[in-house]
């Protein structure tokens, strides 16, 4: 659901930098953390549907996930936090803790000088 | 073509309006709670319950958000606080550029507590500052015990957690495990207070309102 402000907002600031390098965006890279809730399909149908008319037109978005990274509390492994297994892969312990997640975060657009 | 790196959050209009909220009530020391929940958990009941029963010891604005009408608003305000209904029209969690346009309307000086009751969502709301110290999360056992399961991104990120309906627990109608449930939270939120209330019958409520009493008086400890 909130794909569409997620997406409004980051052509808001392609539209932006894309103005300032007098370039056409042809395809911009962003990242997510796991408890920004993102789904992948509902961001590119928004990208598709709010960039129509804009620069953003055709863009191609990619979009990484990056895991939390979690902390066992028991033998102090550090590791790549599963939602569903929820424990350490070492000792199994079920005691953790996480780490804070990235947020969502533009990393890079791809230009081609106009 | 050429890569141009930017490194900027997404949301960061947003977030640069909840950074100037967040300002304005830490240079006034007041205590703001961003409350999310299900529609239907019950978190007018708890906050309207909250105010009528600490009324001449906290007062309390709030700031409702929701897609239609002012049932909320009017709710609260019988209940004896101030209230600024915003309606959303079909945005599913409020903004914090909403938030600063309401906090301006609401005689901050004089109230002990902010509280921010978000749009009825659990997924959404958690992803958008609003300028609060901390967020309360509301889960009522008439919702089933796998909410924290399901939706693990809004219970990581509360400071509390209210499980309301308690009332219901132990009757033929309710199946709600809430052993299951507390450790569902504590495998993504270590650190968060857990209460078990019933705003209906008033059980378990005085632990939540020692926690109000104690965080209004020191909002950076949350």
């Amino acid at each position: 659901m909130h794909e569409t402000m997620v997406a409004q907002s980051l052509i808001e600031k392609i539209e932006a930098e894309a103005a300032k390098q007098k370039a056409k965006p042809v395809s911009a890279k962003m990242s997510c953390g796991v408890f920004d809730a993102l789904n992948d399909e509902a961001m590119q149908l928004a990208m598709e549907a709010i960039g129509k008319g804009t620069v953003c037109e055709g863009m191609k978005l990619e979009i990484e996930h990056k895991p939390i990274k979690a902390e066992c509390k028991k033998c102090q492994n550090i590791f790549d936090y599963d939602l569903v297994k929820a424990s350490c892969p070492a000792c199994g312990g079920d005691r953790l803790t996480l780490q804070p997640d990235v947020g969502l975060i533009l990393e890079e657009i791809e230009f081609e000088k106009e | 073509m050429y890569k141009f790196k930017v490194e900027e959050r997404i949301l960061s209009t947003n977030e640069e309006y909840a950074a100037s909220n967040r300002e304005l009530l830490a240079g006034k020391n007041k205590l703001c709670l961003n409350v999310i929940s299900s529609p239907g958990s019950g978190k007018t009941t708890i906050l309207a319950r909250t105010i009528a029963d600490l009324k001449g010891r906290m007062k309390v604005g709030v700031i409702e958000g929701d897609i239609q009408t002012d049932i909320d608003a009017q709710r609260i305000k019988a209940a004896g606080a101030k209230a600024i209904q915003i309606n959303t029209d079909g945005a599913c969690h409020l903004s914090a550029a909403q938030i600063s346009k309401a906090l301006k309307k609401l005689p901050i000086d004089k109230l002990d507590l902010l509280v921010i009751e978000n749009v009825g969502n659990l997924i959404c709301p958690s992803v958008f500052e609003l300028g609060e110290n901390c967020k309360i999360v509301v889960l009522s056992v008439a919702e089933g015990d796998d909410k924290c399961a399901k939706y693990p991104s809004t219970f990581a990120r509360a400071a509390a957690i209210l499980i309301n309906k308690i009332d219901l627990l132990g009757t033929k109608h309710i199946d709600f495990n809430i052993k299951r449930v507390r450790k569902d939270i504590r495998k993504v939120n270590e650190d968060a207070q857990i209460f078990e209330v019933s705003a209906k019958t008033g059980q378990g409520m005085a632990e939540w309102y020692d926690w109000l009493a104690k965080s209004v008086g020191d909002p950076t400890s949350v």
